[in-house]
């Protein structure tokens, strides 16, 4: 077990490596010199030279990679080029804000997907699993945009219950917070609950299907417990994962959701960030992104290899 | 023997009698199926019958509400929505289409190859594949076209090139049981060379998965397009793009619902027909088979 | 039809009583009577052997009775009971409480049958705390008294492990230790034995026999095996198409045969005494019929040679031959006074004189050592990959037109070895000579005339068609190769279909079509294409039904006596290879530890290996008698290899420290036959001093 957790640790810091060359990579092809950029379009060549070396920027990529990447995980991160103010605390309050949305958003859709994907797989071919299906292949690939216009209307318009604007004070409580994260959650949400339900549903029709619920039924067991005890244990180990691998795809709906609603979080900082071409910001929220996913799918992993005997009992 | 061997009309009647009840089972796929049809239709021909230029502008006449005129109404700039939303769904279907077949085609040649070679080149070609994912695809897509800026074809690269992963993975593990089948040894016993096994015997295996993953793919295409074209980094105005189009609308949503109602509906009416579709081709070609793979 | 059995074999009331049961499978196109009239009944301390080949209804059967269709399964009529009770009347509610306590069920696959995510201990608590009303604490303790009563080496520990840290053969034990815990009045057991090796399967039958000594509760015992009934049951129904055709005690049933299929079926099996020049397998012609197209007559009268016109026109039901012996047959008169009609055996076959041809085939100290990656970005590199010797150092030799067959428990190697051969796997080490030049490891560096000459025929006919041909183009695939003329092909292609008796009109069909037997036969003709010298069959019977096997080794010696073929034939069926082979090697953890002439190896002195295994076969004669050595545990991962001699640590004849220190060395019994052993030839002699297989002295002696 120990091997296996260094190992998925070990490989995650890989992976991280590689995304981070990519993402700096990326954004060094940003139209345009940053050094002119910051200074403006009436720079004299001097000053735009000057600026240059004290950047780094004549350094070969490899070294201004280094450099980069070292103060990255130093935590200095320098400073927006837009408003001068130091990068680091602004994308660690707006990651704060995120990440409520973001458990929001898991507290609404794990649960509810597992609970239909169990359903539909027990009532397999019967009305509610094609209700459940069909519902959930709607929303699978709805744009978080589209669905938030069929939302707005009924809960703020309508029965009048939820603001349609999220855009409150970025340092607001978790309490404060939460009438407001519970519609762009719920639209975030829309596009994982079809896909954990349908994973799910497959998993547990496999388990159904396997001799040892056979077995279990025939030792008697009520059909509960035989659910619970034998069917679950097993049929949501995968649903570790698929949690993991829809995170990325999470990540991409609360980026939306978060514009779409206003909502203070890392999402509209970037977009803030692209729509002013503050570099050191958009790398800064693009890094933490990538290491939130990376994350996420450790957690996953480990969690998979504790709950699975097969990693954990050698 | 002879009682083994089956009746030749009752066979043929037997798959007819298949596909019919596949047809009645399947109510959801044919309404799917005629929904892409539909769209399909849409974004080759109906750019020629619009009745307005989708840039022509008329501020005398903006944000009106459907009438025979303008049956879907216009936006703030007086433009046509309908015709808009029209030459739109060209945007959409030409961009998510193509990016979605550069995805199928790219994942379906790394994937044979990753698959049936194994070795290092698999391992390290996994390991990007890894990398790639590692990425949220959103954040990927802004970045790129952020830096090299939007056009029509870096939208159909960034969205390609997003999805070749997913789809590799899913060949590439077709492949890993298909190469282990007694038929695929038998053919290298007898001499195949490597394009014939490849391509004659695991390919015609490959392509039910690939067709399933395809549509698949088509789906998060469009949601990917549509997504990028919202935050305003799709296909450049005044060119239409219905992403766009609802970023736009949304201030006038509650004196004119109507400009942003058309555009969001055509997306959310494409995405879930291709979904019918892409999940009746899954049930008819995988029977029993899910796709594990996301976004 | 009604029952007219009376019950004079037993004379306590029945524990289960099955009458006249139907059942039906509602399908798109109309309900198949998967069951029909089926009556048994089992009495206390008694073994019923349900015997039948797939698709009989045996299984169908065991889950009417337990009532656990499928849901378009339906019981349409008849009567079960269980120590006086209607299980058919109960609700599901009260039936659900008659699961675990008064029947319990062992399956097929033990690995399937037990949970993955819990502790062995807790499967077998969980049905003491619900049944037995114990407390955790003591069906905890039942569970490892359980595991002991079923002779696990430690059974404390065991109780705390999960499924995936035991083998196949300690799985099946846990299974049976889950069945006996609450003591049920019936136990059925679905084909208990079929998924494990021959050594194992002999372990579990004993334990199950002295099991039920103790525990006298009726037993439904599934199989497809004949041997393993003879073996263990007490009476046995031969069921067929979903009705049963013979009913009688073991004696009965296997003296007297009063069926023509029982007796097509025991025609079918090759004897362990018979090889192929002695005996010719009789077959049963035709399939099973279709359950929604039988004949309106006897069920087996379209497959039956004895077959009269009366026999079609009214079924018959069952009659009472002898006291307790029932036959399905108009005819058993005639076949009580012919015991040998239908049989066919010791009938020579013409079989053109054996000579030994040149040595076509010879291989010298093949090694295949897989890497195997931990998997991750460590895969990389060289750390963290775990060498497994599946085969280490094998050498044998193919004359012309000659099988060598090769038989070993699953994990010895015997599958690897003939891939290295075939080039599909390239070998580590070693020289792999045909016709006396030498080849390359991969099948890809061959000419096209080696490639040509070894061909090969799968395990599996399901895997071994691509199903996006039609049968008739996988088999001219190789002609086309050779560069023939398209109407050369054709006549090839049906000369072919005709050698392998199949008609020619399957030529358009896709695989999915045909039958296992069916594809098999495909699969042989596509090797036979391309005019081998050699062919290699890995396991070719092992998924198909004997009434097919014995049609398709027929098939194969007859192409071998027209084409000259050589066979390296691979089974874990003793008696198959037996039967087809010249020359057998019997192999052990990546080694040969016993090579020889067929009679030879079947005769002592043996390898204490290749005792063990001869002494575990089930044979389907309860006349037969059988030396008893059984093996401990199971065989050893081949990552961590036993030092010395590899058989060592199960070895029942092992002599000392030197068997743990030294590898064994080759030891000439004669020219034809060698044994790789520590123990001198005269020693095994003396303590192999009989024949391991043998006719009983006096029959009808019960073991």
């Amino acid at each position: 077990m120990i091997a296996y957790i260094l190992r998925r640790i070990g490989s995650i810091f890989v992976i991280m490596f590689f995304a981070s060359i990519i993402i700096f990579a990326i954004t060094q092809f940003l139209p345009g010199d940053v050094a002119q950029l910051v200074l403006g379009q009436f720079a004299t060549e001097e000053a735009i030279a000057n600026l240059r070396e004290e950047f780094g920027l004549n350094n070969p990529f490899y070294v201004q990679y280094l450099d980069w990447a070292v103060n990255f995980i130093k935590g200095d991160w320098g400073n927006s080029l837009v408003n001068r103010m130091p990068i680091f605390p602004m994308v660690m309050s707006r990651l704060r804000n995120s990440a409520m949305l973001a458990v929001v958003v898991l507290m609404i859709y794990v649960p509810l997907g597992i609970l239909l994907g169990v359903l539909a797989a027990l009532k397999r071919d019967k009305l509610p699993d094609q209700m459940i299906t069909t519902v959930s292949m709607v929303f699978v690939a709805l744009p978080v945009f589209v669905s938030s216009l069929l939302l707005i209307p009924f809960f703020c318009h309508y029965l009048g219950w939820l603001p349609a604007n999220s855009s409150i004070h970025p340092d607001s409580t978790f309490g404060e917070a939460l009438p407001y994260l519970i519609l762009p959650a719920i639209a975030v949400a829309l596009n994982s609950i079809g896909y954990v339900a349908r994973m799910t549903r497959a998993g547990t029709i496999d388990v159904l299907r396997t001799d040892y619920v056979r077995a279990a039924y025939l030792k008697g067991l009520p059909r509960w417990q035989v659910l619970f005890r034998h069917v679950l244990r097993n049929a949501l180990l995968p649903t570790v994962t698929i949690v993991a691998m829809d995170a990325g795809m999470m990540i991409g709906g609360m980026l939306v959701a978060e514009v779409v609603f206003g909502y203070p979080g890392l999402g509209r900082l970037l977009l803030y960030a692209m729509q002013n071409q503050d570099l050191p910001l958009i790398q800064a929220c693009s890094m933490v992104a990538v290491t939130m996913l990376c994350l996420a799918n450790l957690v996953a992993d480990l969690l998979y290899g504790f709950l699975n005997p097969r990693i954990r009992v050698k | 023997m002879a009682i083994c061997v089956q009746n030749n009309q009752e066979y043929i009647h037997s798959k007819l009698f298949n596909i019919w009840r596949g047809i009645r089972r399947n109510t959801l796929t044919v309404i799917g199926f005629f929904i892409v049809i539909i769209f399909l239709l849409t974004a080759l021909v109906g750019p020629l019958f619009v009745p307005y230029h989708y840039a022509e502008q008329n501020i005398a006449k903006r944000l009106q509400p459907p009438s025979a005129e303008h049956i879907f109404g216009t936006d703030e700039f007086g433009r046509d929505v309908f015709s808009r939303v029209v030459v739109g769904s060209r945007n959409v279907c030409v961009v998510a289409g193509s990016g979605a077949a550069l995805a199928v085609f790219i994942g379906l040649i790394l994937g044979l190859v990753s698959g049936y070679w194994g070795g290092l080149l698999d391992d390290l070609l996994m390991r990007l594949m890894e990398v790639m994912m590692a990425i949220p695809g959103l954040l990927l897509a802004m970045l790129v076209l952020f830096s090299l800026g939007s056009s029509f074809f870096s939208v159909i690269l960034v969205v390609g090139f997003m999805y070749i992963p997913v789809v590799t993975r899913v060949v590439r593990s077709v492949v890993l049981d298909i190469k282990t089948r007694a038929f695929v040894e038998a053919a290298k016993l007898r001499g195949e060379s490597i394009p014939y096994i490849l391509l004659r015997e695991i390919l015609p295996n490959v392509l039910p998965h690939l067709a399933v993953e395809g549509s698949m793919r088509f789906v998060y295409a469009i949601f990917m397009v549509a997504s990028l074209g919202f935050l305003g980094l799709g296909v450049q105005p005044p060119a239409p793009d219905w992403g766009f189009m609802v970023s736009e609308a949304r201030p006038f949503f509650s004196v004119a619902p109507w400009v942003l109602f058309f555009p969001a509906a055509s997306i959310a009416i494409l995405v879930v027909g291709v979904s019918f579709v892409s999940d009746g081709l899954r049930r008819m070609l995988l029977p029993g088979g899910v796709s594990s793979d996301r976004y | 039809m009604t029952d007219t059995r009376s019950r004079k074999t037993i004379d306590t009331e029945p524990i289960l009583d099955v009458k006249n049961l139907t059942v039906t499978y509602h399908t798109d196109r109309g309900p198949i009577y998967t069951v029909r009239n089926v009556s048994l009944q089992i009495a206390a301390g008694e073994i019923y052997g349900l015997v039948g080949e797939s698709g009989s209804g045996k299984s169908t059967l065991a889950r009417a009775i337990v009532r656990y269709l499928a849901d378009n399964g339906e019981i349409k009529s008849g009567s079960v009971k269980l120590g006086g009770t209607d299980l058919l009347a109960l609700p599901m509610s009260k039936m659900q409480q008659v699961w675990g306590s008064r029947i319990t069920m062992v399956h097929q696959d033990p690995a399937a049958a037990v949970n993955p995510s819990i502790t062995i201990g807790e499967q077998i608590a969980e049905i003491a705390r619900l049944h037995l009303h114990l407390s955790s604490a003591e069906a905890k303790a039942k569970a490892v008294e359980m595991l002991k009563k079923m002779r696990m080496p430690d059974p404390e520990s065991v109780a705390k492990r999960y499924p995936h840290q035991l083998s196949g053969g300690m799985l099946q034990r846990v299974v049976i230790a889950i069945a006996l815990t609450t003591n049920p009045q019936l136990l059925i057991m679905d084909e208990p034995t079929t998924s494990l090796d021959v050594t194992t399967e002999a372990a579990i039958l004993d334990l199950v026999r002295e099991l039920l000594a103790e525990y006298k509760m009726a037993v439904l015992f599934i199989t497809h095996n004949l041997g393993v009934v003879a073996n263990i049951c007490n009476r046995v129904g031969v069921m067929y198409a979903g009705e049963i055709l013979e009913e009688g005690t073991v004696q009965q049933v296997f003296r007297s045969k009063l069926h023509p299929y029982t007796r097509g079926l025991l025609g079918c099996l090759p004897k362990i005494t018979n090889d192929k020049r002695n005996v010719s397998l009789t077959a049963i012609p035709g399939y099973i019929p279709r359950m929604n197209q039988l004949p309106t007559g006897c069920i087996f009268s379209p497959r039956c040679s004895m077959v009269e016109d009366e026999c079609k026109a009214v079924r018959p039901s069952l009659l009472e031959a002898e006291a307790g012996h029932f036959t399905a047959c108009r005819r058993w008169e005639i076949l009580q006074s012919k015991p040998e009609l239908l049989m066919d055996s010791q009938h020579a076959r013409d079989f053109s004189k054996h000579e030994e041809g040149p040595v076509v085939l010879s291989a010298s100290n093949i090694k295949k050592h897989f890497s195997v990656s931990a998997g991750g970005f460590a895969s990389l590199f060289k750390r963290g990959r775990v060498k497994i010797k599946a085969v280490d150092g094998v050498s044998l030799g193919v004359r012309g037109g000659f099988t060598l067959g090769i038989v070993g428990e699953s994990g010895c190697g015997k599958t690897t070895l003939s891939r290295c051969i075939a080039g599909l796997e390239e070998a580590t080490s070693g020289e792999i000579e045909l016709e006396g030049e030498l080849i390359p490891y991969s099948v890809s560096k061959r000419t096209p005339a080696q490639r040509k000459s070894i061909q090969m025929v799968f395990q599996n006919p399901d895997a071994s068609l691509n199903p996006h041909y039609t049968i008739g183009e996988s088999v001219a695939r190789p002609l086309v190769l050779m560069g023939l003329s398209k109407k050369e092909i054709q006549e090839r292609v049906r000369q072919l279909f005709n050698a392998v008796n199949l008609p020619e009109d399957y030529i358009n069909r896709l695989p999915h079509e045909l039958s296992g037997g069916e594809k098999q036969r495909i699969a042989i003709a596509r090797a036979l294409a391309a005019e081998p010298t050699l062919i290699l069959c890995d396991e070719p019977l092992s998924s198909l039904d004997v009434s097919v096997q014995a049609a398709l080794i027929n098939l194969l010696i007859k192409l071998q006596d027209t084409h000259k073929i050589s066979y390296l034939f691979i089974s874990h069926d003793l008696a198959a290879v037996r039967y087809i082979s010249d020359w057998i090697a019997v192999m052990y953890l990546g080694r040969i530890c016993e090579i020889g002439s067929a009679e030879d190896v079947f005769m002592p002195p043996y390898h204490p290996y290749t005792e063990a295994l001869l002494s575990a076969i089930p044979i389907p004669d309860p006349d037969v008698r059988q030396e008893r050595i059984r093996l401990e545990g199971s065989v050893p991962s081949a990552i961590n290899l036993p030092s010395g001699c590899r058989f060592h640590n199960r070895c029942p004849r092992k002599i000392g420290r030197i068997c743990e220190e030294q590898e064994p060395p080759w030891q000439d019994v004669s020219e034809h036959h060698h044994i790789c052993c520590h123990i001198t030839l005269d020693e095994l002699r003396t303590l192999q001093s009989e024949v391991i297989v043998r006719q009983a002295d006096s029959p009808g002696e019960v073991r």
